[in-house]
C-alpha cells in the first residue's frame, strides 16, 4: 500500500518525466502536464483499478484524458507505473515515436482512449460507462478536462447524458489550473462558476486542491460511493506547478524550456 | 426493377436492423431524437435496453458512440446526414476514424430528395466529407435487397463505416438472390454507347433513363456504385474501355462525390472524358422530392436528356 509520501514522490518523479519528454521533444505542453500530474498519480497508482501486464482487462478502469495536450503528464504517469520503458519518453513528438503528440489509443499500451480535439473526451468516457452499466460491469470511468477546455458546447451536451444516464460510474475531474493559453480563464471566456454549471446539469460535486494528493484520494473515495449521478471534481490547481519558473504562467502552455531551464526545472524537482 | 414496389432505403435500415439486433448483441443503437424519421424506433421497441437516444446533440452522439465502441459494442448511429457528417464532421473524424474505431454512421435523410424541408436539411456534401477521412468506408444504397444486405454486411467489418440512405422510397432493384460485395459495383446491362455510374437514389432514374434511351436506339449500360469507398476500380476501368461515353449521376454536389471519386480513377488508370450529372455547386431548396429532382436534372428523363445531347 502506497503512503501519502510514496505518492508525494512518484508525483514528482512524473513532473520529471514530463519535463525530460518536453525537452528531447522540443515541444509539448507542460504547464497543463504539471498541473494534473498529482491527479494522475493518485489514479494509477492508488485509485484505478488496471494492470500494466494486461493493458485491455476488460473490467479495468478507464481514463479519458480529455484534455489531451496534457499528453506528456499521462504517458510519464504510465511508464512509471510500467506500461513502457521510461527512456521511450525521450522520443516524444518524435517522427518514429509511438508518442504523439496527443494521445493515440492504438499507439501506447494504457491509453484508453484517443483525444486531441478538446470536448470530445467525456462523451467518449459516457460511453464507455454507459457500456459498463449495459452489460453490468463494475468499472469506473474517470475522465480529466482541461478548465479552458469546457468552453467547448460539446463538453454540456455530455454533462447532460452523464446526468441523464445516471452514470454514477463517472468521475470527471477539472483540472481549474485557471489559464488558457490566450490568459485567464476569467479573461478569455469565463467558464467560472464551474462547479455550478456541473451541479445545475445534475453532477455530485466536490472542490478540492487538486495539487493535494490527500484530498484528491479522499475526493476520489466519496466519488465512489455516490449512486445515481455522476461525480465531478473541481480540483483547483496550479499551472506548471512543481518548477518555480513555470507556476501560473501561461506562456508555458505550449514551449519547451532551454537547457539551462531544464536542468533548473530537474533540480528542483530532485 | 419492380417500379410498382417502392421503398425507402431509411426503412429497410431501420427494419434490419432490428432483425440484426435480435442476432447480434454486441449491436447498440444511438439515434439524435430522430428515431421515428431514421427508422431506429422499430429497433427502440424490441431493443430498449440497447438504444440510446442521445437528444438533439450530435457531437456527443458521435464521440459516445466511440467510448461504446472501445468496449466492444457495435454502435449504429444515426441522425439525418447533415447532422451526422456536417455538424459532427470533427468527432468522426478525431473520435471514430482516427482511432479505427467499429461505429457504423448509417445517416438518413441525404440529398435535395429531402424535399419540402429545404437547403438547410438537404445534406450534398456527405460522401466528400466521409471520403477524405481515412479509415472510413463510405456506402450509399439504392434499394431495399442492397440496403438490407449492407446493413448485415458492415456489422462484419471492424472498423469505421457511413452508409448514406434516403428518405424518399424507390423501386426495388433488385431480386433476392443478387449478391453483393463491398467494394464491388454492379453493372447492369452490356450497352457500350454509354455507361452511367450511379450510386443510391439515381440508380433507378439511371436504369429508368436507359429504358428511355433504348427507344431512341442508344444503349446504355448502369453502373450502380454501392461502395464508394473503396470503390471498383477495376469496373470503372473496364467500363471506361468497353463504352464510348461516360456519365455519373448523383444526389450530392458535383464537387467531391461520386463523380469526382470516378474522376480519380479515369485520370490515373484510364484517361477518359465524363459528364458529371449531380447538384452544380448550389445549395438545393424546398419542393417535393421529384420535383427537386427534374430541377436539379438527376431524374430518368434529364438523365436520358443529357446523355443523348452528351
Amino acid at each position: 500500500m502506497e503512503s501519502i509520501e510514496d505518492l508525494k514522490n512518484y508525483a514528482k518523479r512524473i513532473r520529471k518525466g514530463i519535463i525530460q519528454a518536453v525537452y528531447y521533444a522540443n515541444s509539448g505542453h507542460p504547464g497543463g502536464a504539471l498541473s494534473v500530474a498529482d491527479i494522475l498519480t493518485v489514479l494509477y497508482f492508488k485509485e484505478m483499478n488496471i494492470n500494466p501486464k494486461d493493458p485491455n482487462m476488460p473490467n479495468r478502469d478507464r481514463l479519458v484524458l480529455s484534455k489531451g495536450h496534457a499528453s506528456a503528464a499521462l504517458y510519464s504517469t504510465l511508464a512509471y507505473r510500467g506500461y513502457f520503458e521510461d527512456e521511450e519518453l525521450t522520443t516524444f513528438r518524435n517522427i518514429n515515436s509511438n508518442l504523439q503528440g496527443h494521445p493515440d489509443k492504438n499507439k501506447v499500451p494504457g491509453v484508453d482512449m484517443t483525444t486531441g480535439s478538446l470536448g470530445q473526451g467525456l462523451s467518449a468516457a459516457n460511453g464507455m460507462a454507459i457500456s459498463a452499466k449495459l452489460h453490468n460491469e463494475n468499472y469506473r470511468v474517470y475522465c480529466i478536462l482541461g478548465d479552458g477546455e469546457i468552453e467547448e458546447g460539446q463538453v454540456w451536451e455530455a454533462a447532460m447524458a452523464a446526468a441523464h444516464y445516471k452514470l454514477d460510474n463517472l468521475c470527471v475531474i477539472v483540472d481549474n489550473n485557471n489559464l488558457q493559453i490566450d490568459g485567464k480563464i476569467s479573461d478569455v471566456m469565463n467558464s467560472y462558476p464551474i462547479d455550478k454549471k456541473f451541479e445545475s446539469f445534475g453532477f455530485e460535486v466536490m472542490n478540492i486542491d487538486g495539487n493535494d494528493i490527500e484530498e484528491i484520494i479522499k475526493a476520489f473515495e466519496v466519488a465512489r460511493n455516490i449512486k445515481g449521478k455522476p461525480t465531478a471534481i473541481i480540483a483547483k490547481t496550479i499551472k506548471g506547478k512543481g518548477v518555480s519558473f513555470m507556476e501560473n504562467k501561461a506562456s508555458w502552455h505550449g514551449k519547451a524550456p532551454s537547457l539551462e531551464e531544464f536542468n533548473q526545472a530537474i533540480n528542483e524537482l530532485q | 426493377m419492380n417500379t410498382e414496389l417502392k421503398i425507402a432505403t431509411r426503412q429497410s435500415y431501420g427494419e434490419e436492423l432490428e432483425k440484426l439486433g435480435k442476432e447480434n448483441e454486441k449491436i447498440v443503437v444511438l439515434d439524435a431524437d430522430l428515431s421515428s424519421a431514421t427508422k431506429t424506433n422499430i429497433f427502440a421497441k424490441s431493443f430498449p435496453e440497447r438504444f440510446f437516444d442521445m437528444g438533439i446533440a450530435e457531437q456527443n452522439m458521435m464521440s459516445t458512440a466511440a467510448g461504446m465502441a472501445t468496449c466492444g459494442d457495435i454502435p449504429y448511429v444515426s441522425t439525418f446526414a447533415v447532422f451526422a457528417a456536417g455538424r459532427a464532421y470533427d468527432q468522426i473524424r478525431n473520435s471514430i476514424c482516427y482511432p479505427n474505431l467499429n461505429v457504423k454512421i448509417c445517416a438518413t435523410h441525404a440529398g435535395v430528395t429531402v424535399g419540402e424541408d429545404g437547403a438547410t436539411h438537404q445534406m450534398i456534401e456527405d460522401i466528400s466529407l466521409m471520403r477524405t477521412l481515412p479509415n472510413m468506408k463510405v456506402m450509399c444504397t439504392s434499394d431495399d435487397i442492397q440496403t438490407r444486405w449492407a446493413i448485415r454486411e458492415i456489422a462484419k467489418i471492424d472498423g469505421p463505416v457511413y452508409l448514406r440512405l434516403c428518405r424518399l422510397a424507390s423501386p426495388v432493384i433488385y431480386n433476392e438472390n443478387q449478391k453483393f460485395e463491398i467494394g464491388k459495383a454492379i453493372q447492369i446491362g452490356e450497352g457500350t454507347d454509354a455507361t452511367i455510374f450511379a450510386t443510391g437514389i439515381t440508380v433507378s432514374e439511371a436504369l429508368k433513363a436507359k429504358e428511355l434511351l433504348k427507344n431512341d436506339g442508344i444503349d446504355v449500360r448502369v453502373v450502380d456504385i454501392h461502395t464508394i469507398k473503396p470503390i471498383d476500380k477495376e469496373l470503372i476501368i473496364k467500363c471506361a474501355r468497353e463504352t464510348r461515353k461516360l456519365f455519373s449521376v448523383e444526389d450530392h454536389n458535383i464537387i467531391g462525390g461520386l463523380g469526382s471519386a470516378i474522376a480519380e480513377v479515369l485520370t490515373e488508370e484510364e484517361p477518359k472524358k465524363l459528364k458529371r450529372i449531380g447538384i452544380p455547386d448550389t445549395f438545393g431548396k424546398s419542393g417535393k422530392a421529384m420535383e427537386l429532382m427534374q430541377y436539379f436534372g438527376i431524374n430518368a428523363e434529364n438523365i436520358a436528356k443529357t446523355i443523348k445531347e452528351g
